[in-house]
């Protein structure tokens, strides 16, 4: 099947008071459409600077292109003209933030944000744009939409600025909708209706980026996953394999260091030390310094993201790894 | 049997005040009516979700918020009768971690300043000796003794956490109150506190009052968990009691909520949204939200009371009309 979304060797600099950083160093994965597709890991590892290159959202000029393309249903989104792009955002790549109160605007009804969110990119009578924001609302489960389309968003509940978030992420049917930690900001009841909702408004042919640093989330929602540390991905595959047995052993680490609901462990494993600064990157494996397997070889040379049957992992014991049974998270 | 802390029937209310005159026009019921015990050594855990009034119950603990109503005993004097200074001297056995790393840690100090603050505010310790002190504190949390002479703007999220509990620790206190200490962390931060927590509980018979809302981690670390709705206490009991057989309704609904590996549960989720703790709805206060609701429940607000077949030595409580049926 074709791609949805092709990137390739994505690398995005960023200056800062104590210097340069690589925020994002040759990131490439396919979304296709209709799939779920989770980026995780950890804060700082780049995963939301890679979501808001698709949008061309990173701030410039603190933050710089390097290389790298970004192709959308055919074109390079980095090179595109800034009218063009605009006609996309929101059109055909949507995104839902993980704060709503921070991405909708403070000083507009949320009816008026909706309308004008329709407007932007069609030509819609008004009267027209505001029924269907309503119904929008309706369907995201506000229990008196006429109502909240009259409110600011302050007036609403977090779990009610989420659903407005995610109505205004679906009303122009887009293609691929980017959803950033979107319930990071909400409590787990709450989390569980959004997922639900998520879930059941999407048109089955669109895709969605789901960006999140829970791995349960990731179990839940996502066909496929990549897994991203120090600025890299470091595994790419299904997300019942990359469950039952991690290639890298980020993955299995990561996998390790949550507590299990079902049984205390007497102790966590978690991993020592913490990941890299993007200001000056290790040599070789950018996580040998921290990894239970790592050997001469990972202290010297950067290990590349190879094809492991079906999956990608970026060390050098993955062949090994996929081939032997380890223990299970 | 004595108990550590023993809290009976608290209520902290805060006031609405509106017009030019101030006067109060209502009440946040925040904390509505909570007993809780915890003995020498012990792990509680106190669950719930955001609004629910955990953290106003462990301020309370600590006189931060204004009690309306009800009992705390710590180490068997009544924190609510004592004067200021008697309360600073029981503070420094009833200690608090945040869950703020960033928040929690005054940047203008250094963390030797930050760790030994208390012990030199108490007389307890020289000036001279607090580097001595300093060290000693940071390596009993896994940090560089070398620490002691930085500030806490070069740490980590993680080890800004671990210097708070090295703060807390220093004045050797018997009960810990700890606010969703590792909420604000990665994950694989997040375990490195967590078996901290272990250990220095291990090492000095250390109480924990854990909040959090976060199953995963009170699984790991409570040995009694009560599960907080608006303002109330709903269940308690061991935890492997409360998780793994779970009575009350919202109880239920908080794990299968909890997303995680393994075969497709059965999930409930729940309809609508907590309501404000300023008019609870009359009777149970879940029932707004409860797939098992029946009008009886508007009626009668159902007491903690010990669920049936609850057996053990620590009682397994629930507050729910039917619990015995559903």
């Amino acid at each position: 099947m074709a791609a949805l979304l092709e990137i390739r060797e994505l690398t995005v600099d960023f200056t800062s008071d104590e210097g340069p950083l690589r925020a994002v160093d040759g990131v490439t994965f396919d979304i296709h459409p209709g799939e779920i597709f989770g980026l995780v890991g950890e804060s700082g590892c780049g995963k939301t600077v890679t979501a808001l290159s698709i949008l061309r959202l990173i701030p410039s000029p603190a933050g710089r292109f390097v290389s790298g393309r970004i192709v959308f249903q055919g074109r390079n989104l980095l090179e595109l003209p800034i009218p063009e792009m605009r006609a996309i955002r929101g059109r055909s790549i949507s995104m839902i933030f993980q704060e709503p109160m921070t991405a909708l605007s403070p000083l507009h009804r949320v009816g008026w944000q909706l309308v004008e969110a329709i407007r932007l990119h069609q030509s819609v009578p008004r009267r027209q744009a505001w029924q269907r924001s309503a119904e929008w609302l309706r369907r995201v489960g506000l229990p008196d939409p006429e109502r909240a389309m009259l409110a600011y968003p302050f007036q609403l509940s977090g779990g009610m600025r989420q659903r407005v978030m995610i109505a205004m992420a679906m009303l122009l049917d887009p293609a691929l909708i980017i959803a950033d930690e979107p319930t990071t900001a909400v409590d787990v009841t709450i989390q569980a209706q959004i997922f639900e909702l998520m879930r059941a408004v999407r048109r089955p042919e669109a895709a969605l980026l789901l960006i999140t640093h829970d791995l349960g989330v990731v179990w839940e929602m996502c066909s496929r996953m990549a897994v991203m540390y120090a600025g890299e991905i470091v595994e790419i595959g299904a997300v019942p394999q990359v469950f039952s047995r991690p290639l890298h052993p980020y993955t299995e680490a990561l996998l390790q260091a949550i507590p299990s609901l079902d049984a205390p462990q007497p102790r966590l494993r978690p991993v020592a030390g913490s990941p890299p600064s993007p200001r000056c990157f290790p040599p070789g494996c950018r996580f040998h310094d921290r990894c239970r397997y790592a050997f001469e070889r990972c202290r010297r040379e950067h290990p590349p993201l190879s094809a492991v049957q079906e999956r990608q992992a970026r060390c050098f014991l993955a062949e090994e790894r996929a081939k032997t049974s380890h223990e299970k998270p | 049997m004595k108990f550590l802390l023993d809290v009976s029937h608290l209520k902290t209310w805060f006031p609405i005040r509106r017009g030019i005159l101030a006067r109060t026009a209502g009440f946040v019921r925040a904390v509505d009516g909570v007993s809780l015990q915890i003995q020498a050594g012990e792990t509680v855990a106190l669950v719930g979700e955001s609004g629910c009034g955990k953290t106003t119950l462990a301020r309370s603990l600590l006189r931060l918020d204004p009690v309306l109503s009800g009992e705390i005993y710590f180490e068997g004097q009544n924190i609510l009768a004592l004067t200021e200074r008697r309360l600073r001297e029981v503070r420094r056995r009833l200690q608090i971690v945040f869950q703020d790393p960033f928040a929690a840690l005054n940047p203008r100090m250094s963390v030797a300043d930050i760790v030994t603050e208390g012990l030199l505010e108490h007389g307890l310790i020289a000036a001279r000796e607090k580097f001595d002190a300093a060290r000693r504190l940071l390596s009993e949390v896994g940090l560089a003794p070398e620490a002691a002479e930085r500030y806490p703007h070069e740490f980590s999220g993680g080890q800004r956490q671990r210097i708070s509990i090295a703060r807390a620790l220093a004045l050797r206190p018997r009960l810990l109150v700890c606010d969703e200490p590792v909420s604000a962390l990665d994950v694989s931060v997040q375990a490195q506190i967590l078996n901290l927590l272990v250990d220095l509980r291990e090492r000095h018979g250390l109480a924990y009052l854990f909040i959090s809302h976060d199953l995963r981690v009170v699984r790991h670390l409570a040995h009694r968990t009560a599960v907080m709705y608006l303002g109330r206490i709903v269940e308690e009991g061991t935890t492997s009691a409360v998780l793994e057989r779970p009575r009350h309704p919202y109880t239920r609904a908080l794990l299968s909520a909890v997303p995680r590996p393994g075969p497709k549960r059965e999930r409930i989720v729940l309809s609508g949204e907590v309501p404000s703790p300023v008019s609870p709805p009359a009777g149970c206060r879940f029932r707004t939200r409860c797939p098992f609701a029946t009008p009886a429940c508007a009626e009668i607000e159902p007491a903690l009371e010990v669920a049936s077949g609850s057996d053990g030595v620590i009682p397994h409580r629930v507050a729910c009309l039917r619990h015995r049926e559903i």
